[in-house]
């Protein structure tokens, strides 16, 4: 009698897990576990540094114009 | 050399830290959101780092009407079209955002947007203002004192307005923003020196911008 009742209480308790598992908001788990983020986080990486170099040669033109004007 | 690049290195650092982590960094669990509260690591300080080249603007406006320097004036006027520059994506990343979240992709239900959408208004004036103005000792004095206005009026709608009514946007109604509901220790780490990092790379958006007038002005000489 007790195993039974305690079984229906692990069930329960089981249940009531389920439940709260369902209720867990999505957060892309999959494809993190994939491991496919990196390739975004690489893709990202590589626009952001492409934009950062241009304003760097940017900038070395504007430093080369700039001697320019003192020179003169 | 690094002397007078520190801040652009610091603020690529840190970008690319908020670009790495703010994809990694475990994140609350919640709905609607879902995953998609990770843009408050890249649409939030966009906004900062307009409001903060709005500030840099008025400083340099104020300081174009004691000194009466056209090199101030010209200074006002760069950090307000930066700041005008980064309002752009902020408003297209809040709208798709909002497409995802609120369902809409505008609404005037939200008084931070209508604040927003009239401050940039404010500041388009400014510059259809100095536009219009040949006289360059006028158009200085002038649009200073018009990019005072300009600045109170912006906070006034996207800063004091939003708090007074009820917003979609976190921090609002009444709230301080950035209460310990809305951001959790973990994303902290990420969003303040995203902040940083922002503000940082629109100052140097603005000297490069700063050094291109004043060739320019060379030029004409």
């Amino acid at each position: 009698m007790i195993r039974n009742i305690f079984i229906f209480l692990l069930i329960l308790c089981s249940i009531a897990l389920k439940a709260q598992e369902a209720h867990l908001p999505n957060m892309a788990e999959t494809f993190r576990n994939d491991g496919k983020i990196y390739v975004v986080i690489s893709v990202i990486s590589i626009i952001f540094f492409s934009i950062v170099l241009f304003l760097i040669f940017l900038e070395r033109k504007i430093k080369r114009l700039e001697d320019k004007f003192k020179g003169n | 050399m690094i002397m007078k690049h520190w801040y652009k290195i610091i603020s690529v650092f840190i970008i690319f830290y908020t670009l790495v982590w703010g994809l990694l960094n475990p994140v609350p669990r919640l709905d609607i959101l879902n995953e998609t509260i990770r843009n408050v690591y890249y649409h939030v300080p966009i906004w900062f780092a307009m409001l903060f080249m709005m500030l840099v603007s008025l400083i340099f406006s104020i300081k174009s009407l004691s000194t009466n320097k056209l090199a101030d004036d010209i200074k006002a006027y760069n950090a307000a079209v930066v700041g005008f520059f980064f309002s752009i994506p902020g408003l297209l990343t809040g709208s798709v955002w909002a497409k995802f979240t609120w369902t809409t992709w505008w609404t005037f239900q939200d008084p931070k947007l209508n604040g927003v959408a009239i401050s940039i208004l404010i500041y388009l004036a400014y510059f259809i203002l100095r536009f219009s103005i040949d006289d360059e000792l006028k158009r200085a004095r002038i649009s200073a004192v018009y990019n005072v206005f300009a600045f109170v009026m912006m906070n006034v709608f996207i800063m004091i307005l939003p708090r007074l009514t009820d917003s979609l946007h976190p921090g609002n109604g009444g709230n301080p923003a950035f209460a310990k509901y809305d951001l959790d220790s973990n994303m902290r780490m990420v969003f303040y020196p995203a902040v940083v990092g922002w503000l940082l790379f629109s100052f140097w958006l603005f000297q490069i911008k700063n050094r291109i007038s004043f060739l320019n002005n060379k030029l004409d000489d």
